[in-house]
């Protein structure tokens, strides 16, 4: 797991660069999600950078599209563009649009950015892929937050209903979200139960730690006839310091003297 | 012959089983009513019933149309656009996916169900999203070519349909061209522009018209979007003037359509006939149709005004 680690870290990097660059954007959830998109991208997936659309590629949905920089991360050290490009995030005529763009940017499996949608798109990929006899994966990873949007519940419904045992949902469960924490601006919990009650295989693991990431997978894999749900306890702003578990960071820029202290930082890891 | 558009539709996606493997359908728990159960239960594989989740519908035929399945889904117009417009314009038309949405029961010929169900914003809704394609059939020949041609064409395509029976005015070998207007009646004095079930309509008015000395065109405008401006600015240039029938809010609809284009290109008197930014109610067809002005005598009494008033505008 080294590899995914030391990618992990050049994403984090990456994120904060990208970030800085852009002037705005969601650093904090990034961060969150960074150990679940650097493993399934450098450890996981079957995927393929020199034939981005290849059809029996294992896809992912970023639901929170709002995190697009740790996406782009991780697209950009796969291989999929330049690392140069990451510079032009969210600036007009750039392929790295605020929210993923799968009609522009190679590598996108689902645009998104109005929350709540991802899961149920996953389930259609997933349909297809049984109708086509393919074998592929569709990973979804959730907000927590986003999870108060109620289309992800009748997605829930839908993915146990018609057995998809080829969706693997991941939630970034840092509990934070704009308003605060998730307990004081809508409580989501009990997340496992609810996810159990629905129908799914749930596990509840470490979501920075890479290897209990890839177990996670692995064991998802074997379930079969239903759904996997895999909750993952994460840090919002993780590797940074001063934005670890602050609602602040959710979607706002770091300044120049904080861009350096967060480089200093995630270097240093 | 009457028959219903959505009738129609039922039986394109029977031909659709074998003449296109790609096509798969999805629905709201309204099979029956949609007409998507004969497909359901000759081709279960191909077939997804949503359960009461249109949300969910649309982003699982997106994911669906990813992959590159043409899905179809299918529910009441007003659940379909206004339910779902979320999950239509930011997960299927900002990514242009290949997805058909088959609004059916649109309009107020709906008739008993009422207001609630009875969906007269549809249109403008759909019109007002990038890559949408919108298409409106006049009868129920159209409509089964609509929905094969819909099958063909690669992008997103809202198809509204009609829950009433309505007469069949189209010859089985009309040849329907998405983002043309058929041009159903020539006449030099007035144009009327009509869509779906108000195309019949039309034409009705127009044999009344005629034996009273006016000489009214009828032009079909069976796709709303793409429209085809061309043909109504020829209209517009031939006849001066113009009346827009549609079973619609007047607001965002056909007629706000045409006068859109006309105030750009070539202005004239249009006089909008539709509904007038009003809900819909319960009753039969017949009476709310009486009711909201979508009879042969008022567009015959709003073409004669016009006639006589030539600045009636």
């Amino acid at each position: 797991m080294d590899h995914v680690k030391e990618m992990a870290k050049a994403m984090r990097i990456d994120i904060i660069e990208e970030v800085a660059a852009a002037g705005s954007g969601h650093p904090g959830g990034s961060l969150s999600a960074t150990d679940i998109l650097a493993t399934l991208y450098f450890d996981k997936m079957n995927i393929d950078p020199q034939n981005p659309r290849w059809e029996d590629r294992d896809r992912l949905i970023l639901s929170k599209g709002h995190v697009a920089p740790a996406l782009y991360a991780a697209l950009a050290e796969r291989g999929y563009f330049s690392k140069e490009a990451l510079k032009t995030l969210r600036k007009s005529n750039s392929f790295l649009q605020g929210h993923p763009d799968m009609k522009g940017t190679p590598g996108v499996d689902m645009s998104s950015g109005s929350l709540g949608q991802g899961l149920s798109a996953a389930n259609g990929m997933a349909l297809a892929g049984r109708l086509d006899h393919k074998d592929y994966y569709v990973y979804v990873i959730l907000g927590d937050g986003e999870i108060q949007e109620g289309q992800i519940w009748e997605a829930a419904m839908s993915s146990a209903h018609y057995q998809l045992d080829h969706v693997i949902a991941f939630l970034d469960f840092n509990g934070l979200q704009i308003d605060g924490k998730n307990e004081e601006v809508m409580n989501v919990k009990p997340v496992d139960e609810k996810f159990r009650s629905f129908g799914w295989d749930v596990q509840v693991i470490d979501g920075h730690d890479c290897h209990g990431i890839s177990v996670a997978v692995d064991l998802a894999k074997q379930k079969k006839g239903k759904p996997s749900m895999i909750i993952c306890k994460t840090v919002k702003g993780k590797g940074v310091s001063f934005m670890e578990g602050q609602a602040g960071w959710h979607g706002t820029a770091p300044n120049a003297e904080q861009t350096e202290q967060a480089l200093r930082e995630l270097r240093a890891i | 012959m009457n028959k219903a558009t959505r009738e129609a539709y039922g039986d394109a996606l029977m031909e659709l089983i074998d003449k296109n493997k790609d096509v798969v359908v999805l629905d709201a728990d309204l099979s029956h009513a949609t007409k998507t159960l004969g497909f359901s239960q000759k081709c279960p594989e191909r077939f997804f019933n949503m359960g009461i989740a249109e949300a969910d519908m649309i982003g699982t035929a997106a994911g669906l149309a990813a992959c590159g399945k043409i899905p179809f889904a299918s529910t009441f117009a007003v659940f379909a656009t206004g339910r779902a417009f979320d999950q239509i314009r930011n997960t299927v038309c900002y990514a242009k996916l290949n997805v058909k949405i088959v609004g059916t029961h649109a309009g107020i010929t709906v008739g008993p169900d009422g207001g609630t169900h009875e969906a007269i914003e549809d249109i403008a809704l759909m019109r007002s999203l990038p890559n949408m394609t919108v298409i409106v059939p006049s009868d129920d020949v159209e409509a089964r070519k609509a929905v094969l041609a819909a099958a063909e064409y690669v992008g997103p395509v809202y198809l509204r349909m009609a829950r009433g029976a309505s007469p069949t005015y189209h010859k089985e070998d009309y040849q329907f061209e998405l983002g043309k207007g058929e041009l159903v009646r020539d006449g030099d004095d007035i144009t009327i522009v009509a869509t779906g079930l108000m195309v019949p309509l039309a034409l009705e008015a127009a044999e009344r018209l005629e034996k009273e000395g006016t000489s009214v065109q009828v032009v079909n405008i069976h796709t709303i979007k793409p429209l085809d401006e061309e043909r109504i600015v020829k209209c517009a240039k031939k006849t001066g003037k113009i009346i827009t029938l549609e079973e619609a809010n007047v607001y965002g609809g056909l007629g706000a359509a045409v006068c859109e284009i006309l105030a750009d290109q070539y202005p004239v008197p249009v006089k909008r006939i539709g509904v007038q930014d009003k809900f819909g109610k319960s009753g039969s067809s017949e009476e709310l149709l009486r009711e909201y002005g979508l009879t042969a005598e008022h567009v015959v009494s709003v073409a004669k005004e016009m006639m006589t008033n030539q600045i009636s505008v």
